[in-house]
């Protein structure tokens, strides 16, 4: 059985200025496997990857034939049953850890308060975990970061602060939107590298969502192309570079390559779709 | 691999310190332009103090004596560094009209606008705070318009008017309150002879004192200008923190807190609260320095024998050494609280500390 079935997702904005179609209908399963989602800005992905932990921020609205996680009905679960959910066995990291860390709390607090209220620790065990899970992610001097505050930290380590703060309880569901956009291309294999490891030893799914098509070629198994709200391809990783749709042969054409003709990119030609 | 060093604590805290040194300096120096400031004033404003003090029919010696007497003779560097030196002792001159120390005169006054504004103050944040919180956690609802509408008659409404209507209802038609003044006049007499006076306020005194019946009485007069100042500064209060925390919760790490599972009183009242904090002590901080420099309408409504008053009374009699003292004291309040502030917002910013 699959970890997560989403059956005709659709979210929409209902807003001053009329109705905005974020997501239009798409449909994917996932296993414990890497799900990759591309697609440029305001294709959706984002909200696709919110919809499953139904943090879609008013005015927007998640609508689905059908989104269940593990064979439970996601869809309609109470508030409460999505936070049992949340944090416990989905998490999610962000883009740009400078924003998605509390700026005014320790990394150390932000990394035990779920230890500390949801599973009732104490402060002793709670940071020993904490320390555990920052080694996990390669951060040298634990005890020393615990202390400090996110903006005395570079952005990889933030990210990876972040990464460990998801993974304290053991998820069996990552999402990961852009989680290395925000950062510089060196740091990026290393926090990709980082991911890698962790969800190929706890067998977790992932749902990595990027812009980046060779990123995800070679990071994740099965890619979904988003376009205006809808998928516009399901294809195997392997496979990307021979896509046949219109609209990612586009997007391939647009990528630039190493040795290749130096004249102008093409422009993504939007007619054909 | 990237090891930025990560500060320890103990720097954090030497730097704190180091800024509120630095503070302290500030202070020094604000304090000093504000007394060169009332110094000038002194020397400028076309009354004559030796005349004011020996009257019409002196003689020219006589007003000779007096002006060696004042230090009037020596140099003006010299006028002022005895001024100075004066203020820095808590000497700030001799009232004209009363012949009394008006440092005295001001010990006496302001306790009784401490009292009322830090009441004012408290009650404009117990409500002003959660208000505006219930408001920005529901935008469009029925609470944030019934908050919203509340804040402008807050902040529309003349304060007089407000205290007239509210002295009208509450203490001629309903008699839930006392009228104007800090006590009736039996308490005050026991007030006065009988009970010792700590701080000059009369709810902590009375209170310290075991005098309850002093206390009960001096709560009925105080409740309703305190609760009228309050409700101008809770007007204000709540108005900023909708704001603010309407801003803190679009922000990225709110969505990370709710991913984590935290339940909404959480994400509310810890992690947007702790940001929103930051800005709001500020806004805090300037509505109590706004009611501690003495609301002269309030004060004059519910004669209320307090700075405001204090000033304005000074003011109308010419008496520029009690008007000058008085606005050093404000000054004194005014630069304090600010600095107050400033070291709070550090302990609550780590950001700000760096």
């Amino acid at each position: 059985m699959s970890l997560l079935e989403v059956k005709n997702l659709r979210v929409t904005f209902d807003t001053e200025t009329g109705r905005v179609e974020a997501v239009r209908g798409v449909s994917f399963s996932l296993g414990h496997e890497r799900l990759g989602i591309v697609g440029e800005s305001g294709s959706g992905k984002t909200m696709t990857g919110r919809s499953v932990l139904r943090l879609v921020r008013p005015p927007g609205r998640i609508e689905a034939d059908a989104m269940t996680f593990d064979g439970q009905d996601i869809l309609h679960a109470s508030e409460r049953e999505m936070r049992a959910l949340r944090g416990k066995r989905i998490g999610m990291v962000m883009q740009d850890p400078k924003y998605s860390l509390n700026p005014v709390m320790t990394v150390g607090r932000q990394l035990t308060e779920g230890l500390r209220l949801r599973d009732g620790l104490g402060r002793a065990d709670a940071t020993a975990k904490a320390i555990a899970a920052l080694e996990a992610v390669q951060i040298r001097d634990p005890a020393r970061v615990m202390e400090a505050y996110p903006h005395e930290l570079s952005g990889g380590m933030g990210q990876r602060v972040m990464i460990a703060m998801m993974l304290i309880p053991e998820p069996e569901l990552l999402i990961a939107d852009e989680p290395t956009s925000a950062l510089d291309v060196t740091v990026q294999a290393e926090v990709l590298a980082i991911l890698d490891g962790l969800v190929r030893d706890r067998g977790m799914g992932l749902i990595f969502i990027s812009h980046d098509l060779r990123l995800v070629a070679r990071f994740c198994d099965r890619v979904l192309v988003m376009h205006k709200g809808l998928v516009v391809e399901e294809i195997e990783a392997a496979h990307l570079m021979e896509a046949q749709h219109p609209y990612t042969r586009g997007l391939l054409n647009c990528l630039p390559r190493i040795g290749g003709p130096r004249a102008p990119l093409p422009v993504l030609d939007r007619a054909g779709f | 691999m990237t090891s930025t060093p990560v500060p320890q604590p103990r720097n954090r805290l030497l730097a704190l310190a180091r800024q509120v040194l630095l503070g302290l300096g500030g202070l020094a120096i604000t304090l000093l332009g504000l007394l060169l400031i009332t110094f000038i004033i002194a020397r400028v404003v076309p009354t004559d103090p030796v005349l004011s003090i020996v009257g019409e029919r002196a003689t020219q010696a006589q007003m000779e004596a007096i002006r060696v007497k004042l230090g009037l003779d020596l140099p003006l560097w010299q006028q002022f560094a005895i001024y100075v030196r004066d203020a820095l002792r808590g000497d700030l001159g001799t009232s004209i009209r009363t012949g009394q120390s008006v440092a005295a005169e001001i010990a006496r006054y302001f306790p009784a606008t401490l009292e009322l504004a830090t009441l004012g103050t408290i009650f404009g944040t117990l409500v002003g705070v959660p208000a505006g919180v219930l408001a920005a956690t529901r935008p469009g609802s029925l609470a944030d318009q019934i908050v919203r509408v509340v804040g402008l008659m807050g902040y529309s409404m003349p304060v007089f008017w407000l205290g007239l209507i509210g002295l009208l209802v509450f203490y001629g038609q309903l008699d839930w309150v006392s009228g104007p003044g800090r006590l009736d006049p039996v308490y005050d007499m026991q007030m006065e002879f009988t009970l010792t006076s700590y701080t000059g306020m009369i709810l902590i005194d009375s209170a310290l004192n075991g005098a309850w019946d002093v206390f009960r009485n001096a709560v009925s007069h105080i409740v309703l200008p305190a609760g009228l100042l309050g409700y101008v500064s809770m007007a204000y209060i709540s108005r900023m923190t909708r704001s603010f925390m309407m801003n803190e919760l679009s922000q990225e790490y709110i969505t990370t807190a709710r991913v984590k599972g935290m339940p909404e009183w959480r994400v509310i009242w810890v992690h947007a609260m702790k940001n929103v904090a930051v800005p709001l002590i500020t806004v805090i901080a300037l509505s109590y320095a706004y009611l501690l420099e003495g609301s002269v309408l309030t004060e004059t409504i519910f004669a209320w024998p307090g700075l405001g008053s204090y000033i304005t009374d000074a003011l109308f009699a010419a008496d520029m050494p009690a008007v000058l003292g008085g606005t050093v004291v404000v000054g004194v309040v005014f630069v304090t609280l600010n600095m107050a502030s400033d070291i709070l917002y550090r302990l609550v910013d780590p950001r700000a500390r760096a």
